[in-house]
């Protein structure tokens, strides 16, 4: 048979980077493999499927340390931030979180990221495999008197689901209680004697965490969480069916500089006081096309049948080429294969009756509403 | 009944001149969990090396070759609602079609148990 998945990329030049948990991984039977420059584990032995249920049902530790963790302080910088992102910083009290997007001059996307106020400074996540550009493209943008600092020995930990709450909160200590964060908002806490910065967000659609901690305290605190009957590792297979169940896009298959965020439906982004002040990467072609709407969209496919249509399948509308799916895969909640596309603006409302190419074969399928999966946020 | 291997993962069960076809339990092991089997249609006729069936899982689409020529005898039609069988039973109850072999010759270009073993292990 064909396209067995090989565990090691040997072709790739760049020895792949080791993060603070990789011992711990490899000691719970993950299968690791690389994925942006680092070893990550995809599964443990329970493998996607159950992985993906247990996050659903009960709450899966997810390892994301390979992402970017970056924290700019310095005079003016709010300002000098909202040159470069379609954000409203004014609105952003410490202790919020918000989504936003980094764009180039076209208002093309180079990186979603996740920005919060901590202490005097910004705290960013961007995604592992553009962190480099990001930090470059910021170093380069941003004035002299803005310091950013790349928290790399700074490791990221996400608890998700719906018993994250029940396993976390015995475990912390602020000065506030943990159940005063609602989604999108942060806060400093100790975690098992450890200083922590704990956002209520994630990447899954469900209830959750996500944890910053020194690098070297990961695998401790990583063992105390999962303590907790309700807490299993989970690996980045099924934080990729969890996100696409919650039809959350995936930086560099659903977002790219070739895509912008109202193409992507990611309106939210810009925010209200940008949209009438411009003055952001490629605020004119994104506030005209805030108004004219896009030729294509991002829209949720439901597939008939049970096999999957994968990224850069071609998406028709009777014998007309529409479009192209930019994530597929099968979704374990619903128990059939779904996708995200780019379709021309015409077949992109619910109901409409597309089929997808998968190697030759057409797969049946229609357009529905995002997310897949209902969101479950603690709000 | 001898069985015989191929170097894409698929095996072999020869009983008189009909073959029973299925991915190894390592190959299943590599494309994790299985979400549908497409089989071959029933009395088409295949010549080895052809993409006959397709295997998905959360992972990857995974062509399966057959191993021998001939035709298509048999599918195993309780994979429409359980391709999971792939995964828990890959070299039994996971079967995937029989063949009615044209060149019974065609088995000795495979492999048995022992050097299939010994070429996963070096893999």
């Amino acid at each position: 048979m064909s396209d067995i998945p090989v565990d090691d990329d040997l072709d790739d030049a760049a020895e792949p980077l080791i993060l603070p948990l990789d011992s711990w991984h490899r000691a719970r039977g993950a299968r690791m493999v690389e994925f942006a420059g680092y070893q990550m584990p995809v599964q443990y032995a329970d493998g996607i499927i159950a992985e993906h249920q247990w996050t659903r049902e009960h709450a899966g530790l997810f390892d994301v340390s390979h992402m970017g963790q970056l924290y700019l302080s310095g005079e003016d910088m709010d300002s000098a931030v909202e040159a470069l992102l379609p954000i409203d910083l004014a609105t952003l009290n410490p202790g919020q979180v918000r989504y936003s997007l980094l764009l180039d001059e076209n208002g093309g996307i180079l990186d979603d990221l996740m920005i919060s106020r901590w202490e005097s400074g910004l705290y960013l996540v961007v995604n592992g495999a553009t962190k480099w550009d990001d930090i470059g493209h910021l170093r380069e943008h941003l004035p002299d008197e803005i310091t950013l600092n790349h928290l790399d020995e700074t490791a990221l930990l996400a608890l998700q689901g719906p018993m994250a709450f029940a396993a976390l909160e015995p475990l912390v200590s602020g000065d506030m209680p943990l159940s005063a964060l609602t989604f999108m908002r942060a806060a400093a806490f100790k975690l098992g004697g450890v200083d922590a910065w704990i956002s209520r967000s994630g990447y899954t659609g469900e209830d959750g965490f996500e944890i910053s901690l020194p690098g070297e305290d990961a695998a401790r605190i990583a063992d105390l969480l999962c303590a907790h009957p309700e807490v299993k590792p989970v690996g980045l297979g099924a934080r990729d069916s969890l996100r696409l169940e919650a039809g959350l896009p995936l930086y560099g298959h659903d977002l790219s500089p070739e895509t912008s965020p109202v193409e992507a439906g990611l309106t939210f982004a810009i925010n209200k006081r940008r949209r009438a002040e411009g003055g952001f990467p490629g605020a004119g072609r994104i506030v005209g096309e805030l108004a004219d709407g896009t030729d294509r969209k991002m829209v949720g496919v439901a597939l008939e049948g049970r096999m999957s249509a994968r990224e850069g399948a071609e998406v028709f509308a009777g014998a007309q080429a529409v479009g192209t799916v930019t994530s597929g895969g099968f979704s374990p909640s619903l128990n059939h294969p779904i996708a995200m596309a780019y379709v021309n603006a015409e077949s992109a409302a619910p109901g409409t009756v597309l089929e997808l190419d998968n190697r030759g074969r057409r797969l049946a399928a229609r357009v529905v509403p995002m997310p897949f999966v209902p969101h479950r946020y603690f709000r | 009944m001898s069985r015989y291997f191929t170097k894409d993962h698929e095996w072999i069960d020869i009983d008189g001149d009909v073959g029973t076809v299925g991915i190894t339990d390592y190959a299943q092991g590599q494309l994790g969990d299985i979400t549908f089997v497409e089989v071959p249609g029933m009395g088409s006729t295949v010549a080895k090396g052809d993409a006959i069936s397709v295997v998905d899982s959360v992972k990857a689409a995974s062509d399966v070759y057959s191993p021998v020529s001939g035709t298509v005898a048999d599918v195993n039609r309780a994979l429409e609602a359980q391709p999971e069988l792939v995964n828990s039973d890959a070299e039994l109850g996971g079967w995937l079609f029989r063949i009615a072999l044209s060149d019974p010759g065609e088995l000795d270009a495979l492999m048995d148990r022992a050097v299939y073993d010994a070429y996963i292990a070096g893999l």
